[in-house]
């Protein structure tokens, strides 16, 4: 059986470090502020675009996240290892995608963009990692206590290619319908003109980058929460050690850039709030960890004809919606105007679903 | 012909490899079979398995996916 380098732990290390070079540099290119690559952001913006909410600040059909699971497919298809499954518990999975985009948009932003934000020295990243942690370890008592959302099942070839497919035509909208000076909108595509939502990279370099990231997460099976639960749960250091090499060398980026601005206070696309950068991110760790990848890993293995992760993107756009159309998200003044009930909510969702599931309780 | 099998087709990330951390503990030592569905769980249980000390003697692709032997001696 052929080895597959990117699977060992310098393959791991090389990966995470790539992530990190790509990350800053998307910055320095017109991406927003520690968030040269943020999954949940970017979901965001995406929902944005498509209208299905009207935060004026948020609508860009970010190229990046077309490119994650295009380029995973691409990789997928040439090593053989794209395999159409699905059918565990979707809906279930849908509401865990929702619960994590809630939770991640109370913290602004997905793991990646929580350790991206600690490499551009926001000091409020060290509360969303650390309530990140404690819903992942919540999750590990779970899957200690039995916890399964039951066995996916193979599926034909065209239901594992739709929502690669899902992703071909939003590029082709975005082709057809281009960002246009000083136009709120082209065609059916709403395009921020301030706001985090109009700071892009070029098209090309964006959707480039994400299709590399795609291909070689893909071969690597990167993700942020599975560093965090291996680490906890078999005392494994494989998959931490990626993001461990991309904070180091995103810190390293950002310092030979000028985009290392040490604190707390006025950090961009950022609140202070900590007890709700906490909960927010313990909320979404728990959601991911319960879903079985990051939302990152969701994906690539949307790409690899994983229905059951593709569920989980689009109950994390739709989340994204919910969050912006009631008042869920914080923004930088601090948590939405129901965010707090937000947190409670998603919470007791993923603990209902952890709970319920409980196979050899 | 292997002292017990286990099947983690379709079983999402971590569970194949709690499965197989179960039983090899359990078992101590001996011959433990292992299915899965996707490459990733292939390369997890193994990775796993080495860490435990087991010794990854066998693997071969199937229809569904793959058959992973894992062998102890006491």
């Amino acid at each position: 059986m052929k080895g597959n380098v990117f699977s060992t732990r310098w393959g791991i290390i090389l990966v995470g470090a790539s992530i990190g070079v790509m990350a800053p540099l998307l910055q320095k290119l017109g991406n927003p502020a520690n968030m040269g690559i943020c999954v949940a952001c970017m979901e965001r913006d995406i929902a944005g675009a498509v209208g299905f909410h009207r935060a004026a600040v948020v609508q860009y059909l970010r190229p990046e996240i077309l490119g994650f699971v295009l380029g995973a497919f691409l990789s997928a298809l040439a090593f053989r290892e794209f395999r159409p499954r699905g059918g565990s518990a979707p809906v279930a999975r849908f509401l865990l995608g929702v619960c994590a985009m809630v939770g991640a948009l109370v913290f602004l932003g997905c793991p990646w963009r929580a350790l991206l934000r600690l490499a551009g020295g926001d000091g409020n990243a060290i509360l969303g990692l650390a309530g990140l942690g404690t819903g992942i370890w919540i999750g590990t008592l779970f899957f200690k206590g039995g916890y399964s959302l039951g066995r996916s099942n193979a599926q034909s070839v065209s239901v594992g290619l739709l929502l690669p497919i899902l992703m071909g035509g939003l590029l082709v909208l975005r082709i057809i319908y281009p960002p246009v000076e000083g136009q709120p909108s082209s065609g059916i595509l709403f395009y921020s003109l301030q706001g985090p939502g109009a700071a892009k990279a070029p098209l090309l370099i964006s959707l480039g980058a994400g299709l590399l990231i795609g291909i070689l997460a893909q071969r690597s099976r990167f993700c942020t929460m599975g560093g965090i639960r291996d680490l906890i749960l078999f005392r494994q250091w494989h998959l931490f050690s990626g993001m461990i090499a991309l904070v180091v060398v995103a810190w390293v980026v950002n310092l030979t850039l000028g985009q290392f601005h040490p604190g707390f206070e006025k950090q961009p696309v950022a609140h202070s709030q900590h007890i709700w950068n906490f909960a927010g991110m313990l909320v979404a760790g728990l959601a991911f960890a319960l879903a079985g990848g990051c939302p990152g890993r969701q994906l690539f293995m949307a790409g690899e004809g994983d229905n059951d992760a593709g569920i989980f993107v689009l109950g994390m756009i739709v989340g994204a919606a919910v969050a912006h159309n009631f008042g869920l998200a914080s923004s930088p003044q601090g948590i939405g105007a129901h965010g707090v009930t937000a947190v409670v909510v998603t919470l007791a969702t993923c603990l209902f679903i952890g709970f319920t599931n409980l196979k050899r309780a | 012909m292997a002292d017990k099998t286990i099947d983690a087709r379709g079983l999402s990330c971590p569970q194949p490899v709690l499965l197989v951390m179960e039983n090899m503990k359990k078992m101590g030592r001996g011959s433990l079979e292992v299915l899965v569905d996707t490459s990733t769980s292939r390369e997890n249980v193994a990775r796993a398995a080495t860490m435990e000390g087991w010794r990854v003697s066998k693997e071969e692709q199937t229809d569904q996916g793959y058959k992973i032997l894992l062998e102890k001696e006491a």
